[in-house]
């Protein structure tokens, strides 16, 4: 019965899956003739400058994989209210990144190497980029949810768009901010990546929001039954403006980490195909593109998957240049455990055998 | 077969899961006949059509075509078509962006040698088609180009064209203005002299007196009879529709409950209309009272009560609430006033089936306290428990989703949904549409009980009887208009004869 139940879980799935990408990992370490657990280990390190890091390799997919779950967070909001998906993302995090190094460094700079050559605080920078991002998804959401236009088309002039004025706003350099007050965010705070710490933030205060007000069910409802919810008095209309600006925002937090990360505004690369991860990860997080009932916890479950899968293929050696193949057939399977067929194929063989095993008793 | 026969369907019947859809049903259609097929919603009009064209699959029965060897048993529409009977749905089937010769003979284009489409006889014999039945149109131009009533006739034409002894129109003029009508029934018409059998499905009255030689009335899955249009007026056809003979239920009106014309006004509405849905009406309602909107489907009925709640935004006139004069722009408004609105189409407007019932009973309560004021997850429970023990919600628990419910059970958490708002005026469109008889006494106590506690109702029902039972006013509405109020003692002749209009009434 309880086995049952745990099978029952919407977030069972997932889990299975990221356990068996991490698994291949201990298959390798043993036949490596490494510690089973070597995968697992997690270690302090010195880095270059003599400080203590938290590293290992879970450190590393919980590090690199923060970006895609903040846009997850977002992403899944907006496929829950609209039945769609906001593509614009990525551009909008490297829009964002080089809005706020612009800002920072002032237009036409093309480095800084120093706070004392900062043209206006960081923070304005940071806000702005955060505002920017805002301004991004009230955007999208303006036209997704006031003008009816279909979201993958609504957002498909920001995708393309974004990324162009970014580089614009760089005037087509690629613009390095070595200051270690804005490399922070894609750096340490003490011994602990900050980039874990933000999506972290990130998670918890809208699992809170969700859990304290009512706007989990006020999404769904509207991505369940549009209609329904407005003559129950839910402003439909609304609520899906206001997840593509959550979106928007938390583009703008992760373009600010990724470009943080790199100490610079590299609008051609910040972002790149991101979009297509956050998708896949609230797809891997066992919820439906086609909306209303969401699973957060699923989502972010789904984005960590995707940066094991990509670090597992460093571990296992494979080249930069391949791993995109073997990332696909990974996912080609996530995604086929988790179709509906097939779950229902599984069920009934499940059932038959144990029918099959209580007959050979009888 | 009588020679002039083109159509027989004898004794068909079909069931649906827990429901007789039709019952042993005859249907007899002539050559060169407009033959009305009526009755009111789920009385089997499309069930009988669908087992004509082969969507549905009757039991029993049996089902001749004029030069057709033997009973005729279609699986598809492409059956249906090979025996010469065509369908043209309220929904215009075709392409818009393609050409109305294009359109005409899509699927069976004449060819050149080459096989490839003989543009210039395609073109010639589509301008001969239209030009036959009279409508003006240029073939080379694309349909889109053209209005709604002519797509439906160049529908028609298509149909018509395909060696059609039987043209089922269903429910063609009801996206179609009055001259618009006019056009359409010439080319019945035309096609009625070529000695076509037509079977006309509608809901509007007039046009059946229009256009019609024979009328056949379904009720409740069963034949009521085939009559000239000469032996069956109005009221008659009314009456057949609806049921003269219903179940004389002891009265549940309390004594005294007519009396509600010093209670202070809940409503007044002066001149409220919705473009193209209802015209301008004015309306007022005491606080205590329950007023009936009678008429027949399409009558604009539940337009009428969208507009005061602002599910569709009223384009002109002023609305007081409690006396107070009210800006509506959208249903919570609405609500914020302290209304209510249960739609008639419950699955499309009212249940949201992924969400639990839990989650479905308190949607409209939280909504009015606002996104940030979460009612507690105790709260939430408690209110749940409280209605589905009320009004003896049958589900396996409060967190089953709704859609697993039956249709009954969904309804009763809607109105859950709305009794938890305390509302003092809820409006009730078709609260018991497709539900048991049981259960359909129980809302009708509890809008009785609603009003005895001050509470205004509006309540829209096709059952006249049951509105008999609970109202104590009625506004009577015809073709997208109120046409009229019914006041005192409320009798089922009285309802009709105002519901059926026209010459008739009295």
């Amino acid at each position: 019965m309880t086995k049952k139940k745990l099978t029952q879980n919407p977030l069972f799935l997932p889990l299975v899956c990221v356990v068996l990408v991490l698994a291949v990992n201990v298959v390798y370490d043993i036949a490596q003739g490494n510690a089973f657990y070597d995968f697992f280990r997690i270690t302090m390190q010195a880095s270059a400058s003599g400080e203590q890091l938290l590293s290992g390799r879970l450190v590393t997919i919980l590090n690199r994989g923060s970006e895609v779950a903040i846009l997850a967070i977002g992403m899944t909001l907006v496929v829950s209210a609209s039945a769609g998906t906001d593509i614009s993302v990525g551009s909008v995090m490297s829009l964002c990144a080089s809005f706020c190094c612009m800002l920072g460094a002032g237009f036409g700079v093309s480095a800084v190497n120093d706070p004392s050559e900062f043209a206006m605080p960081l923070i304005v920078g940071l806000i702005g980029a955060l505002v920017m991002g805002c301004v991004c998804g009230a955007f999208n959401g303006a036209l997704v949810a006031y003008l009816n236009i279909q979201p993958m088309v609504a957002t498909l002039i920001l995708w393309s768009a974004a990324r162009a004025i970014g580089l614009l706003l760089c005037n087509n350099l690629i613009v390095y901010v070595r200051v270690p007050q804005y490399q922070v965010f894609g750096g340490y705070i003490g011994f602990m990546p900050t980039p874990i710490i933000i999506a972290a933030i990130c998670i918890v205060v809208v699992s809170l929001v969700l859990k304290h007000t009512a706007m989990g069910m006020y999404i769904q409802s509207v991505g369940i039954n549009k209609k329904a919810s407005r003559i129950a008095g839910l402003n439909s209309k609304r609520i899906i403006f206001m997840c593509y600006l959550l979106c928007g925002l938390c583009a703008g937090i992760a373009g600010i980490v990724n470009s943080s990360r790199i100490s610079s505004a590299d609008a051609n690369n910040i972002g790149l195909n991101m979009e297509l991860d956050a998708i896949l990860a609230v797809a891997l997080g066992g919820n439906s593109l086609g909306g209303g009932k969401f699973n957060l916890a699923g989502s972010i479950i789904g984005a960590y998957t995707i940066q094991a899968i990509t670090t597992t293929m460093y571990n296992l050696g494979v080249s930069s240049a391949v791993a995109p193949v073997f990332k696909a057939v990974v996912v080609i399977v996530i995604v086929v455990i988790q179709a509906p067929p097939v779950k229902a194929w599984v069920r009934k063989h499940a059932a038959s055998r144990s029918t099959g095993k209580e007959a050979a008793h009888a | 077969m009588e020679n002039n026969v083109v159509l027989t369907m004898r004794g068909i019947s079909m069931t649906f899961p827990g429901v007789k859809a039709l019952d042993n049903v005859d249907f007899t259609l002539r050559r060169g006949e407009i033959h009305a097929l009526m009755g009111e919603n789920g009385a089997g009009k499309s069930t009988l059509i669908k087992c004509l064209t082969g969507i549905n699959d009757f039991e029993a029965g049996e089902i001749h075509v004029d030069g057709v060897e033997g009973a005729v048993k279609n699986h598809s529409t492409q059956d249906a078509q090979n025996v010469g009977i065509s369908t043209v749905y309220q929904e215009v089937n075709l392409c818009p962006n393609l050409s109305v010769a294009e359109n005409l003979y899509i699927g069976r284009e004449p060819m050149t040698p080459l096989r490839t489409i003989d543009r210039k006889t395609m073109i010639k014999k589509a301008d001969e088609l239209v030009k036959r039945l009279d409508i003006k149109v240029d073939v080379t131009q694309n349909l889109e180009n053209y209005s709604l009533a002519i797509q439906q006739m160049i529908a028609i034409a298509r149909a018509s064209d395909m060696d059609c002894k039987v043209l089922i129109l269903d429910e063609p003029t009801s996206s179609l203005d009055d001259s618009e009508v006019e056009k359409l029934f010439k080319v019945m018409n035309q096609l009625k002299s070529e000695g076509v059998g037509i079977i006309f499905v509608t809901h509007f009255l007039e046009q059946v007196y229009a256009v019609c030689d024979r009328i056949t009335v379904l009720r409740n899955g069963t034949l009521v009879g085939e009559y000239p249009i000469a032996d069956l007026p109005r009221v008659k056809l009314v009456a057949a529709m609806m049921g003269k003979d219903f179940d004389d239920l002891a009265s549940i009106k309390p004594e005294g409950f007519e009396d509600r014309h010093d209670a202070p006004m809940q409503i007044e509405a002066r001149g409220l209309s919705h473009r193209g849905t209802i015209k301008p009406f004015d309306l007022d309602i005491h606080k205590g009272e329950v007023i009936g909107l009678t008429g027949l489907l399409g009558s604009g009925r539940s337009e009428l009560a969208r507009s005061i709640y602002g599910a569709d935004k009223a384009h002109t006139g002023t609305l007081k609430v409690g006396g107070q004069e009210a800006r509506i722009n959208q249903p919570l408004d609405a609500m914020n006033l302290g209304m209510g609105l249960l739609p008639d189409d419950r699955k499309a407007e009212g249940i949201i089936g992924d969400l639990s019932v839990r989650e479905n009973i308190i949607l409209a309560l939280q909504a009015k306290r606002g996104m940030f004021k979460q009612l507690s997850r105790a709260k939430q429970e408690e209110i749940a428990d409280r209605y589905i023990d009320l009004l003896q919600i049958k589900t396996a628990t409060r967190e089953t989703p709704i859609k697993q419910l039956s249709g009954g059970n969904q309804q009763k958490a809607i109105l859950a949904r709305w009794l938890a708002t305390d509302p003092d005026f809820l409006i009730l469109d078709e609260p018991t549409r497709g539900i048991d008889i049981g259960t359909k006494t129980e809302i009708q106590k509890l809008i009785i009980q609603l009003s005895q506690e001050g509470k205004s109702i509006m309540f829209i029902s096709s059952e006249i009887e049951e509105m008999l039972r609970t109202c104590n006013r009625m506004a009577v509405l015809r073709d997208g208009a109120k046409v009229g109020e019914l006041d005192g003692e409320l009798t089922q002749e009285r309802v009709m004869a105002a519901i059926a209009g026209g010459a008739d009434n009295d």
